[in-house]
């Protein structure tokens, strides 16, 4: 349970930098993209129609087939929460804190991430 | 007696004689009721395996071995308190000292349960020695004749009853030519009428086997083509290497007989409804026990009184036997044979329906009481799904509907059914363990949801397996009484089938997702089920771009990059090669494009070539070299149109009868592009010798001299399936209507990832109706499908070419959006001249550069 806390979001007050990622226009509606954040790879999936919060940044990585590959994933909702879909096994991750529907045991990290001003800012720490 | 040693002795010792399918049985039920705090259980045999399953012996020459034959586990016989001694057969009973005599001694007991079964009757026939006198009963038996038939080419089974008809379906499965040689003018004369009778033989005689009806053997003499010649009267005789007896059974009685109980007028122990013999101490169950002057040779009877007698060995409240219904349903070399209740119309004032189809040699009898309102027998041949409803009609005393007839008339609906919800409580729905619907439905009161586990709660359906189908539909109804429904919903956002789906969306011409789910689902999003599957209706329907920004999010990732994600996140490109004809040019083209990007490069099953280990970023740059060389994508990552396969054909092969790879490019070009509930796969053969095997497509072409024949619904891959003729000797113009009706009649109406096979196989009415609505056009639809398929080919565009275009578009093939870099995580390694993804165990041998500024 230690390692999944160490993984969860930074709360915001300890963030130390909003940094810069690519612009607005580089998201794809109701899809993810990819950026390299100094050695990490984080996808961003962009859902303007939802309510609330329609930005999320989460890990690039998928642990069961050990490829970069979850900003290729299908986003969907199951029973209320938001998730990816792996391209590869197809197990679900929630949007919202990288945990696994499927496997408890693997959970993806997740990035607080904003739009500023056209452009999108990714939390760190 | 003091009470100490009353204690010492707490045990009394109960016996039982036989390990047969009832004594085994019997020992069951004993443990259970918790025989075993009261009684020392010894169990007697004289065979040298623990107790199997008898009713299905033939399937011991069919693949199955003694120990899966077996009807429990070694260890119930390893519960304390149980000894089984095998080969031991017991010589003698002492009924003044309780004692039964074997070669390993003497054993008192206070309880003797004669579970010895029967024998089989050998007629007293001059020469009839070795390998012409085998019977069939045990697996030694079985043994002695697999040994006989080493050698043999013929086999002659003698009785034409229900076990000789098994026997003759054994020695047909060691590959005899086998003979079936019975003293009565029909066969199985117990449980078949005449009429029943004839049909029978006539399906028997249609799969090879020879029936000889009224003869009596007189004499086995030596043979002239064959080991034996069997002598009938009027000089007739046949030729054969083996014989096998298999004209009735005996009560196994020589116990009794010696220790002198009361035995039958037709053998057999006596035994009052208790199973109890003339010896209050001694019990007889099964083929060994005579009840009212009767013997019963099946199982279902056998078990009732082995559940009496445990029962009322432990005290426990226990049903009287009183007879049993010898009814019985079988398959007997591979024909369904049903007898239910007074088969013959014995009974004063019956009267009877019957129904004959010469064609299929089938038939069925039903036979009511002289009021008409009740079922009191039936005899079915060919077709046993009529028995289980007939059977409950009679079990249950239901009153017959206004036309008895129609419960064995065919009907175009298949076999009318009697509701399970139609069943009373106490109906039996399996008579092997006498599990009734309402044990069933407090099973699953109980909480069981589950068909296996309310078998093996239930111990409905562990016998003869009879009763399966019915126990499966009465597990589904109660099931739906209770709430449980099973649900057809595509997902939680749709509460709707595919097909449901797909008619809203013709019907109202519903062209994006948002406008479906705003329509008739739930929520804003959809997911990963709902998503890819109206994204291949739509593109069925109306076949837009699938790069178009409000498809984009709803296909899976192979649709969305157009290309087939591999395991290390790579891409395989397949471009179209259609019909597997190729230009030198060509092919050079590919292997420029596949040297340059190192690719690894494989023929596919289809006659293409697949393109391995393509980045993201590199896809577009890729697509624009093959498009430029004449290249069109191969939708390899869609549920769509794949492949045409074709042989040369007449242009160059000699034994061509038409020209295959034109037709196979006139069929591709017409359906590249077509999505649809699951891939499809083509093949043209251009002669009969089926070079492109055509019969393992979803749509299979073979040219014949006059033209083309229509094969449908084939498959490979895990449960291969061979197509079915659908249409022969078509010219070009009817066969590609015929193709586009089929292709859109299955679009329109399977399931979401249901290839043609299953779909065929799942549609009621099967191959004919098919054929009835693509060919007559029986619903009127032939035209409409045929448009919706000319929608489709006038709006193909390649969706690699049409991306290319738009730079929007491109925007999403790149590995990072802020970055020009791979992906760092991807290693090759060489293998066989080309590049492949490096395993993880080789992940440490990458050589690690350090760092040294």
């Amino acid at each position: 349970m230690n390692q999944s806390n160490t993984q969860r979001a930074a709360p915001l007050e300890n963030i130390d930098v909003w940094q810069s990622v690519c612009s607005q226009q580089d998201l794809v509606n109701d899809s993810g993209v990819v950026v390299w954040l100094d050695g990490a790879q984080v996808a961003l999936f962009y859902l303007p129609g939802a309510e609330g919060k329609n930005l999320y940044a989460i890990d690039n990585h998928d642990p069961q087939s050990g490829a970069n590959v979850i900003g290729r994933g299908l986003i969907g909702s199951i029973k209320g929460d938001l998730v990816v879909a792996s391209p590869i096994y197809k197990q679900h991750f929630r949007l919202e804190d990288g945990s696994c529907l499927e496997y408890p045991q693997q959970r993806l990290r997740v990035w607080p991430v904003r739009l500023n001003e056209g452009q999108v800012e990714v939390g760190v720490t | 007696m003091n009470s100490n040693v009353a204690a010492l002795n707490k045990h009394q010792t109960l016996i039982v004689i036989g390990n047969g399918m009832v004594g085994h049985h019997c020992v069951e039920q004993l443990i259970e009721r918790g025989a075993l705090e009261r009684y020392r259980l010894h169990v007697f045999s004289e065979e040298p395996m623990r107790a199997y399953d008898r009713v299905h012996l033939s399937e011991y020459f069919s693949g199955r071995d003694a120990e899966s034959l077996a009807l429990s586990d070694a260890s119930l016989y390893q519960t304390p308190g149980v000894t089984l001694h095998l080969g031991v057969p017991v010589l003698e009973i002492d009924r003044e000292r309780r004692q039964v005599i074997t070669s390993q001694g003497c054993f008192t007991y206070d309880k003797l349960v004669l579970a010895t079964g029967s024998y089989p009757f050998v007629p007293p026939i001059e020469g009839a020695e070795g390998d012409s006198r085998l019977v069939y009963r045990t697996l030694e038996d079985l043994d002695a004749i697999r040994a006989a038939a080493a050698n043999a080419k013929r086999g002659v089974v003698v009785g034409g009853g229900l076990l000789g008809l098994e026997a003759a379906n054994a020695l047909k499965s060691l590959g005899l030519e086998a003979h079936v040689v019975e003293f009565a003018p029909r066969l199985m004369p117990v449980q078949l009428d005449d009429l029943g009778g004839l049909a029978l033989k006539a399906q028997i005689e249609r799969l090879g086997v020879g029936v000889h009806l009224s003869r009596a053997t007189q004499s086995i003499s030596a043979g002239e083509q064959y080991r034996y010649r069997m002598n009938f009267a009027n000089d007739e005789f046949l030729e054969t290497d083996l014989i096998v007896f298999s004209a009735g059974i005996r009560a196994q009685d020589a116990l009794a007989r010696q220790c002198a109980l009361e035995i039958g007028p037709r053998g057999g122990v006596v035994i009052d409804d208790t199973c109890l013999s003339c010896d209050p101490n001694i019990y007889a169950i099964g083929e060994c026990a005579s009840w009212n002057g009767s013997l019963f040779g099946l199982v279902a009877p056998g078990y009732q009184m082995a559940r009496s007698v445990a029962a009322r060995l432990c005290d426990d409240a226990a049903e009287p036997f009183q007879g049993a219904d010898m009814s019985t349903k079988l398959k007997l070399l591979g024909v369904d044979v049903g007898s239910i209740g007074d088969a013959h119309a014995n009974t004063p004032g019956a009267r009877s329906y019957q129904f004959i189809d010469e064609t299929t040699a089938s038939y069925r009898r039903l036979v009511v009481d002289a009021s008409g309102k009740h079922v009191l027998g039936a005899v079915l041949i060919g077709d046993n799904s009529y028995y289980d409803t007939l059977l409950q009609y009679m079990q249950n005393a239901i009153a017959l509907p206004s036309e008895p007839a129609a419960l064995i008339l065919p009907s175009s609906e298949g076999a009318p059914t009697l509701g399970p919800g139609a069943l009373p409580e106490a109906a039996t729905i399996c008579s092997c363990h006498n599990v009734t619907k309402g044990a069933i439905c407090s099973a699953i009161d109980g909480g069981c949801t589950d068909l296996g586990l309310l078998k093996s709660q239930t111990k409905a359906c562990t016998g003869c397996g009879g009763c399966a189908g019915l126990l499966k539909q009465v597990f589904e109804h109660e099931l739906i009484a209770r709430g449980v429904s099973v649900d057809k919903s595509l997902c939680e956002h749709f509460a709707y089938t595919r097909q449901e789906l797909y008619a809203l969306v013709r019907v109202e011409g519903v062209i994006t997702f948002e406008e479906l789910l705003a329509k008739h689902g739930r929520g804003h999003t959809g997911c990963d089920v709902c998503k890819p599957a109206v994204g291949s209706i739509l593109a069925s329907c109306w076949n837009q771009p699938i790069m178009d920004p409000s498809l984009v999010p709803l296909q899976d990732t192979n649709d969305t990059f157009m290309a087939n994600m591999q395991k290390n996140g790579t891409y395989s490109v397949v471009p179209r090669i259609p019909g597997g004809e190729i230009t030198a040019d060509k092919l050079i083209a590919i292997g420029v494009v596949a040297k340059k990007y190192d690719l690894y490069t494989k023929i596919t099953g289809g006659q293409r070539i697949d393109l391995f280990g393509a980045q993201l970023h590199e896809l577009p740059d890729i697509w624009a070299e093959l498009i430029e060389a004449g290249f069109e994508t191969g939708h390899a990552y869609g549920k769509s149109t794949r492949t045409v396969k074709s042989c040369v054909g007449s242009t160059w092969c000699r034994y061509g009868v038409q020209d295959s790879v034109q037709m196979a490019l006139t069929i591709e070009d017409r359906y590249k592009g077509l999505r649809s509930p699951h891939k499809l796969k083509f093949a043209v053969s251009g002669c009969t010798r089926e070079c492109a095997e055509a019969q393992s497509k979803d749509v299979g072409v073979i040219a014949t001299e006059k033209g083309w024949n229509l094969y449908i619904a084939g498959n490979g891959g895990m449960r291969p399936r061979h197509a079915e003729l659908f249409a022969t000797d078509l010219d070009d113009a009817t066969l590609i209507r015929y193709i586009d009706r089929f292709l859109m009649f299955y679009i329109r109406t399977a399931d979401k990832l249901q290839r043609t096979s299953v779909w065929r196989e799942s549609l009621e009415g099967g191959l004919d109706y098919l054929k009835d609505v693509i060919i007559h056009d029986s619903l009127g639809l032939g035209a409409e499908l045929e448009s919706q398929m000319q929608l489709v080919v006038n709006r193909y565009e390649c969706e690699w070419a049409n991306a290319l275009k738009d730079p929007e578009k491109l925007k999403r093939f790149r590995t990072f959006v802020n970055d020009k870099r791979p992906d760092p995580d991807i290693h090759f390694v060489q293998e066989r001249g080309q590049r492949r993804p490096i395993m993880a165990a080789e992940l440490n041998l990458i050589p690690v550069t350090e760092e040294s500024v």
